[in-house]
């Protein structure tokens, strides 16, 4: 589950403010007992008002040295006016992020675009996944392959992605709660353990890479609880083919005002965690010299099975893996590749930089 | 005095003791450098502040775009172009734009109105960025992320510090922006912190932009980023590849380039003005010279003998050129600043000629070419005494020191072939064609027949005096006054061609202006020919298909053409010409038709202005294509029109085939034929009463009689400055003619002595100082008014076609020639009895006895 991309809406909320209210258009609202249907579900559903096709993983080359990296394609619907008969009304924005971490450099390269959809430049096609956006696009083909292709400024990626396993539905069949009322809910899967190949130029160097990914798959029309200020998120695949997928969203007090997540077994038996079931514990924390911003980059996630308490302690790759998106309007948060005893993944920590106080 | 010769110390008692004796003439002389100076770097600094604004309004609307694809015309083109150029090779991005000019609430001040995609401008141009400002914390920024935020708002309005200023608004205000006929409320939502000061811009959402003002499908510019790496050669050339006819590519640098070659010809043409004042300022350095050295021949002749140096000698007149050159050309660069910053606040940037649109220059030092103007007024002083000095130093001492004679022999014949050679030269360079668009030929062409005419001098007033001296008057008077004249021709050609060279330039000026003001009162009276003109205030497009249904209809409307006009790019190195849509030969428009095609063609039939007909070099009957339309469109030169309004050129099109081509029915102007009886006051209310609510105050009503008044009112103030400089050279030139006669009048004081030794009467002596200015006079104006309406010919029909691409019929100013003919004989007859009476008056015994 990411919620930038709800955070950004909160923002632009600002500008639309009592818009929203009077001109409204009509989102959908995310209710309980829809099931999937593939590979329409893969493709966009444009009436909501956000949605994300969010890639994180683990690469490395022939030298054996790791990269952690993530793609990030962003759908939202913004509460424009439907009379306007523009080809350039805003009817459906379309932005992405790409990041690199590389361990040698202990740093985060990134970059991102935006556009509005239209004109063949940029658009979220509903029967597959089929994004396009500028010179960047994603694309699931026949043989149910995700490629994704992002050039960068300082990097490039172009990334083959392929399930080994049945996609995962989160929450309630993949009615995913937020908070506490039921409309805060999105529908949200996951498809962990993606067997990666490609290739990465960094440098001006192209590099031969293999890896493991994770896909989130989240689509609603909610906005965060008001007495939310961030959460903490992970998506970990496992060595043994299991995965875990665990969040918590903090209050103004930095206590959980929710939390939940989903542990796929290697045999494929899935436990759905309850708020009660899910906790987030600091251990370290660095302080980003850019922002200022205080992060808990080693932390453990405690999670409660049938057969008792699991703790999984999360490690960075480095510490400076956070993203600040100030300079093109996005936000400021750390997303970074993370190794746990028998597993590795991706973290996510957001609202823990000022420009996100909401 | 030997010691004191050859030290420094002659050069300050010889400069000072002259200066002291002459002041006028220096003053004169020193004035004449000063105000070619002043007004040569008056010129400059207001164009290169006009220029300035003009590049930074073009540069603030344009961000930081490696490449701009702009309509050819302000009917923008299709936005299908759009997705072409941003998947092209080598472009990193492109920022679709539509662009208007508009108007804001109450106070309705211009902006220029930019509709973008915010998330192309944070890659493309970044500049052009609205920061969101709170509305209750105004001039506090707001700690928020910017752009995107703020970026689907189609109701806001994000304006620069200017456009908020001059319309008096304030953040999270509400308020009503026009573009033509519609207008939309927006909310000031923030600033545009990277748009400069003085420039009016304002900023919306590139779908707002398209919706409320009616501009759906259309884009008037893109901006490119280009690839790092990529080649802006190849990535050209891919762009032109894919353009319609409707799009040309430029960039900022172009831009501001199309507005300055609009303007050049008209800044060279001043510059050549100042130019002449400084020549002037040159020739009259040249004469205060000359005389003071046939003055002080004997006192040369004097310090030669006691050892000075022939070089130290005409290093101290250098000197004393310099000297002037210095203290005239500074006082002329602190004048030229003053004219500069006076000429911007009340005359704007183009000195009255329009050229820059409303870009509010601010005044700019030049300090470079301050030094290079210091220095050409230097060297003009310096030059100008150059020819006294080697006169000076080349003097035999002893035969000097006795006389003080005419260092030309009055036996000798003057020689004609040298003038006759320059004039013939002269005349030549007028045919050759201009070079690079600027008459430089015509300009030389000038120049030599010009100093072919002061060469001229001394055989042409030998030629005329001869035979008046051979008549027996009886009057000792006037034959003295001719034996002078004839036995001293260099004097007399000093004097003479003064004379001629400002008479001769007064006048040549004085023909082309008249003639010019007259050919645009004709044409303006041939072009005027409706009952009532109706026009938006500020050339809005504001009559729609309905208004303009509803107006025909009203009653003592006769007949009723509607108009507007279109900027349409024909080639990107030169400003747009106007497409002027009309119906043709509709009621209140007649085209006074130089040329004409014979016969009917294929093709749309266009008329072009003579300035457009130059300008892109076709003729009645040839083909011609227009950029407008999806297709380019083929016509032909159906004619060519007398046009004096649009330098840059005009193109009449038939309403009906624009509207075939375009479907644009909108119209900004109507011209009206009145039933028979019908006032215009009547028709004026009913027309008003007919007119949309929103449009009511924002529309003008011109009769035909006023708008030639205005447009006459703009013609002189656009030759206002041209109107300062002749009175000025006027004035300079009487000056000089009264300096020259007086210095020489003074000199002859030995000569005054002896006429009254021999028995001439005060009154007799005084008569023949008279009759000697005013036949000096008569002979100059008679050849100043041969050189001036030689000149005019060339500033009439090559100078002025060349510049600025229109012909005109010549029209010869009498009263003005008769009166400054009459100034020119009464000044040197008058200056030439003033300055003889105190000399007369003197003792002529005392007088004789200077003669040493």
């Amino acid at each position: 589950m990411r919620w930038v991309v709800t955070l950004v809406l909160l923002a632009l909320g600002a500008a639309w403010g009592a818009a929203l209210a009077e001109r409204n258009v009509d989102y959908p609202t995310v209710v309980r007992g829809v099931e999937f249907r593939f590979p329409r579900d893969h493709g966009a559903h444009p009436a909501y008002r956000t949605e994300w096709w969010y890639f994180t993983g683990w690469l490395e080359g022939a030298d054996g040295k790791p990269l952690g990296f993530q793609i990030t394609f962003f759908r939202s619907r913004p509460s424009t006016d439907p009379a306007n008969p523009s080809a350039f009304a805003p009817k459906q924005v379309v932005f992405a992020h790409a990041a690199l971490s590389d361990p040698i450099k202990r740093k985060l390269i990134h970059d991102q675009r935006t556009a509005r959809a239209g004109f063949g430049i940029a658009g979220a096609a509903e029967a597959d996944a089929n994004v396009v956006l500028l010179d960047w696009n994603l694309v699931r083909t026949a043989d149910g392959v995700f490629r994704a292709r992002t050039p960068a400024r300082d990097f490039s990626l172009d990334l083959a992605l392929a399930p080994t396993q049945p996609v995962m539905a989160n929450g309630d069949r993949g009615y995913s709660r937020k908070g506490p009322r039921p409309e805060q809910a999105s529908y949200y899967y996951s498809v962990p353990q993606l067997a990666v190949s490609g290739t990465v130029i960094k440098d001006g160097r192209r590099i031969a890479v293999t890896g493991r990914a994770w896909l989130d798959r989240e689509w609603s029309s909610t906005l965060l609880d008001p007495v939310a200020v961030g959460w903490d998120w992970a998506g970990l695949n496992l060595d043994d083919g299991g995965a875990l997928m665990a969040f918590q969203i903090r209050g103004r007090d930095g206590r959980a005002v929710h939390a939940g997540g989903t542990l796929r077994r290697a045999d494929g038996n899935k436990i759905i965690l309850a708020p009660e079931d899910v906790r987030f514990v600091p251990r370290r924390r660095w302080r980003s010299p850019q922002t200022g911003a205080v992060y808990p980059v080693e932390a453990d996630f405690i999670v409660r099975l049938p057969e008792g308490v699991r703790r999984f302690p999360l490690k960075p790759l480095f510490d400076a893996q956070e993203l600040d998106g100030r300079a093109s309007g996005m936000p400021v948060y750390w997303e970074g590749a993370v190794s746990t005893p028998g597993g590795r993944g991706y973290l996510e920590l957001t609202g823990y930089a000022d420009a996100l106080r909401l | 005095m030997a010691e004191t010769a050859a030290s420094g110390g002659a050069w300050r008692w010889l400069i000072a003791g002259e200066w002291r004796a002459f002041p006028v003439r220096f003053l004169v002389a020193g004035l004449a450098i000063a105000i070619g100076v002043a007004l040569a770097f008056a010129v400059h600094v207001i164009n290169r502040s006009a220029a300035d604004a003009f590049g930074e309004a073009v540069r603030s609307v344009s961000g930081e775009a490696d490449l701009q694809i702009r309509g050819a015309s302000t009917l923008g083109f299709d936005e299908g172009l759009y997705p072409k150029l941003i998947a092209l090779d080598g472009v990193a991005d492109a920022s679709p734009v539509v662009q208007f000019r508009a108007s804001l609430g109450e106070k309705g001040a211009p902006i220029t109105l930019l509709g973008l995609d915010i998330f192309r401008v944070l890659a493309v141009s970044p500049s052009l960025l609205g920061r969101r400002q709170d509305a209750s914390a105004e001039g506090r920024t707001s700690t928020r992320p910017t752009g995107v935020d703020a970026a689907l708002d189609l109701d806001a309005l994000y304006l620069s510090r200017t456009a908020m200023s001059r319309n008096g608004l304030r953040f999270g205000q509400r308020v009503q922006v026009r573009v033509g006929a519609r207008a939309h409320i927006f909310t000031v939502a923030g600033d545009l912190p990277g748009v400069g000061d003085g420039q009016a811009v304002g900023m919306i959402d590139i779908s707002a932009a398209q919706w409320r003002f009616d501009r759906l499908g259309k884009l008037d510019r893109v901006d490119l980023k280009l690839a790092k790496g990529s080649s802006p050669g190849a990535v050209r050339q891919a762009v032109e590849a894919v353009l319609p006819a409707s799009a040309r590519l430029t960039d900022a640098e172009g831009e501001s380039r199309r507005g300055d070659s609009l303007s050049r010809a008209y800044r060279v043409n001043l510059d050549m003005l100042a130019l002449v004042a400084l020549l002037t300022g040159g020739f009259l350095v040249y004469s205060a010279q000359s005389l003071s050295v046939t003055r002080r021949m004997q006192q040369f002749a004097l310090l030669r003998t006691l050892g000075m140096q022939k070089s130290a000698l005409t290093a101290q007149l250098l000197g004393e050129g310099a000297v002037l050159g210095i203290i005239g050309s500074i006082a002329g660069l602190a004048l030229g600043y003053l004219i500069a910053g006076a000429a911007l606040k009340f005359v704007g940037g183009d000195l009255g000629g329009g050229y820059f649109g409303d870009a509010s220059p601010e005044l700019q030092f030049a300090p470079t070419a301050a030094m290079l103007f210091l220095a050409f007024g230097i060297a003009t002083a310096v030059a100008g005494s150059y020819a006294p000095a080697r006169q000076a130093a080349g003097i035999a001492p002893a035969e000097a020191l006795k006389t003080a004679g005419d260092p030309i022999d009055p036996r000798v014949s003057p020689r004609w072939l040298p003038a006759f050679v320059l004039v013939v030269a002269g005349g030549a360079f007028a045919f050759l064609p201009a070079v690079n668009r600027l008459p430089l030929f015509g300009y030389l062409a000038v120049a030599l027949v010009l100093s072919g005419g002061v060469a001229a001098m001394p055989w042409l007033a030998r030629t005329l005096l001869k035979p008046l001296a051979r008549i027996d008057t009886r009057l000792p008077s006037v034959e003295l006054a001719l034996q002078r004249l004839l036995g001293s021709p260099s004097q007399a050609a000093t004097a003479l061609g003064g004379i001629v060279a400002s008479t001769g330039l007064m006048i040549a000026m004085a023909v082309m202006v008249t003639s010019f003001r007259g050919s645009v009162d004709d044409w303006l009276e041939s072009f005027l020919s409706a009952d009532l003109y109706v026009a938006a205030a500020s050339n809005e497009a504001l009559f729609d298909a309905e208004t303009q249904k509803r107006l025909a209809g009203a009653p003592g409307v006769a007949g009723i053409a509607f108009s507007k006009s279109v900027p349409v790019t024909l080639n990107p190195e030169l400003p747009s010409v106007l497409l002027v849509v009309r119906p043709v030969g509709g009621p209140g428009y007649a085209l006074p038709l130089i040329e004409e095609a014979q016969g009917r063609r294929a093709g749309i039939r266009l008329w072009l202005s003579e300035p457009a007909a130059r300008l892109y070099g076709v003729r009645a009957g040839d083909g011609f294509e227009l950029p407008v339309g999806a297709e380019r469109a083929k016509g032909y030169v159906a004619g060519i029109w007398r046009d004096y309004a649009r330098q840059q050129g005009a193109i009449v099109i038939d309403t009906r085939d624009y509207v075939a081509l375009t479907g644009d029915a909108v119209r900004s102007e109507a011209a009206i034929e009145l039933a028979p009886g019908a006032s215009v006051a009547a028709v004026r209310t009913a027309i008003e009463d007919r007119l949309p609510p929103g449009l009511a105050g924002r529309v003008d009503f011109v009769e035909p009689g006023v708008l030639r008044v205005r447009a006459l009112a703009l013609f002189d103030r656009s030759f206002a400055i041209t109107y300062v400089l002749e009175a000025i050279a006027i004035l300079i030139g009487l000056a000089g003619v009264a300096a020259t006669i007086s210095a020489q009048t003074i000199a002859r004081i030995r000569e005054f002595g002896m006429l009254r030794h021999i028995g001439m009467t005060w009154w007799q002596i005084v008569a023949m100082l008279a009759t000697e200015g005013a036949l000096l006079g008569l002979i100059g104006i008679a050849a100043g008014c041969a050189v001036g309406l030689a000149l005019s010919q060339i500033l009439i029909h090559v100078i002025n076609p060349q510049s600025f691409n229109w012909t005109m019929e010549t029209r010869i100013p009498w009263t003005l020639m008769l009166s400054v003919a009459a100034a020119l004989i009464i000044t040197s007859a008058g200056t030439a009895v003033l300055a003889g009476r105190r000399a007369v008056s003197r003792d002529a015994v005392r007088a004789v006895s200077e003669d040493w």
